[in-house]
């Protein structure tokens, strides 16, 4: 017992040192771009018009219909079958990207649409335009809403990137892999891995709760 | 009544406007001369308010032409391109029944929006002008609240100056008083008439009839779509020509009769 103690607290540095060179900024990078492209997608897919809503609603569509792991390696080992070779970090962000731009996309139509529309008209009638409207009036009226989702899928997003030492990224997962392997405490390494991996989502959600209220500032309670 | 010659600021003919099958408006002719108060009347469902809406291209007619002094004239036969539409907002502000302030900018804030995004003026001159305004209807004090920490007749009060600060030709009013607590509406009352008092030219869309009596220079009674009966208050109020009239007056006036 002494033992796996031992081996625990040894490891527990070099694991939460993979979760904030590997886990935490792979998050942040996908998210970031998974985010620009939620807010794109989610725009086409309310364009009047029907071909620029019908890309959106189908991109949509294949990145909720297919895991994540399958489009995981459809970009790592599938692409160099048509000579597209990418490294391991950038296909995992690559990936995680697209994986987030197309669930963000309905959680931010949706807190666009829930923007009551004398919104919209009260923006028309002082003057501005449609993406004027949209920017000034519209969208910082819907991020307040889309906060809580898009927190649960950030935080969904931070454990999904331990699918990412399948295609040989180091990151938090990787590294508990290795010294478990190498220890044979396979049991041991994986609670562990997943204990630091709870506490990283613990910190996150405290972080929402601070940008709910912040965003909360304007609305009566 | 405003003196013929006035000049005419805005003249509507032969508006049209069909919700799928349910035609709302059925021909609507006014014109609004310039200081004038125009205030439409009529049961819910009788599309005074469409007929404002349409006056700032909140709704698009099926036909008939606007005009205002100036420009833009736009004629509602083949769709107004997306300029006119523009060049149509630009003369005139709206006050919406439910305010529609933006929440997440504090009343200062609502006020500037459109002088300075939309308008360009400089920041300092637009600020200047909006405590003006502010002080004017006496909320210089809340200017750094946010909406939702003001009464409903603040809020009111508030929308109307995010109005104002864009100094349009026209005002127009969609039941400015109709979602506020009784106690509250004497008050947005009391500067709406004051505006009209001070010349602005305005449209009024409204159920307080007494406010209509005492503001308005023209009463048009609309019903089923079409204007039904217009003149002067006085006229309208004491000596209804129309059985229509006489009977929505009577509804309004003596409810329990």
């Amino acid at each position: 017992m002494n033992e796996g103690l031992q081996l625990f607290l040894e490891s527990f540095w070099p694991i939460v040192w993979g979760g904030i060179t590997g886990t935490i900024p792979l998050a942040l990078a996908s998210f970031a771009i998974g985010l620009a492209l939620a807010l794109a997608v989610a725009l086409m897919r309310l364009s009047r018009n029907r071909v620029v809503s019908g890309i959106a609603r189908f991109y949509i569509s294949v990145i909720r219909g297919t895991p994540l792991l399958v489009q995981l390696f459809v970009i790592f080992y599938g692409l160099p079958a048509i000579g597209l070779v990418i490294d391991p970090w950038p296909s995992a962000i690559i990936a995680f990207s697209l994986n987030v731009g197309g669930y963000a996309a309905e959680v931010i139509r949706a807190a666009i649409l829930s923007v009551p529309k004398g919104q919209w008209e009260a923006a028309y009638t002082i003057g501005m335009s449609r993406s004027t409207a949209l920017r000034r009036v519209i969208l910082p009226q819907a991020a307040r809403v889309s906060v809580p989702p898009l927190s649960n899928t950030f935080i969904s997003l931070v454990k999904d990137t331990s699918l990412a030492s399948l295609i040989l990224v180091t990151e938090l997962f990787r590294v508990a892999q290795q010294i478990a392997a190498f220890s044979q405490q396979f049991m041991l390494l994986y609670l562990e891995a997943a204990l630091i991996y709870w506490l990283f989502c613990l910190a996150l959600s405290g972080g929402q709760t601070r940008l709910e209220k912040r965003l909360d500032r304007y609305v009566a309670h | 009544m405003s003196p013929t010659d006035a000049r005419v600021l805005l003249s509507a003919r032969g508006i049209r406007k069909s919700f799928g099958s349910n035609e709302v408006l059925r021909g609507i002719d006014f014109s609004v001369r310039r200081g004038e108060v125009v205030t439409l009347i009529g049961p819910s469902g009788s599309g005074k308010t469409t007929v404002l809406r349409s006056l700032n291209g909140l709704e698009t007619p099926d036909a008939g032409t606007l005009e205002f002094d100036g420009g833009p004239a736009i004629d509602f036969a083949r769709p107004p391109a997306k300029a006119e539409r523009l060049a149509m907002r630009d003369r005139s502000a709206m006050v919406f029944q439910h305010h529609n302030l933006f929440p997440h900018m504090t009343v200062l804030e609502n006020v500037v929006e459109g002088t300075i995004r939309v308008q360009r003026m400089p920041k300092a001159q637009a600020l200047a002008e909006a405590s003006a305004l502010l002080e004017r209807v006496g909320l210089a004090e809340k200017r750094d609240q946010y909406p939702h920490e003001l009464s409903g007749g603040q809020q009111q009060r508030v929308g109307i100056v995010r109005a104002l600060a864009l100094k349009p030709d026209l005002l127009l009013f969609d039941e400015p008083t109709s979602a506020l607590d009784p106690e509250l509406v004497g008050e947005v009352l009391h500067v709406i008439k004051e505006l009209a008092d001070e010349g602005w030219t305005m449209v009024v869309v409204t159920h307080e009839l007494q406010f209509a009596r005492q503001a308005a220079d023209e009463v048009l009674f609309m019903d089923g779509g079409v204007v039904v009966e217009r003149g002067a208050p006085r006229e309208i109020f004491t000596n209804p020509r129309e059985e229509r009239t006489r009977r929505f007056l009577d509804r309004i006036l003596r409810p329990l009769d």
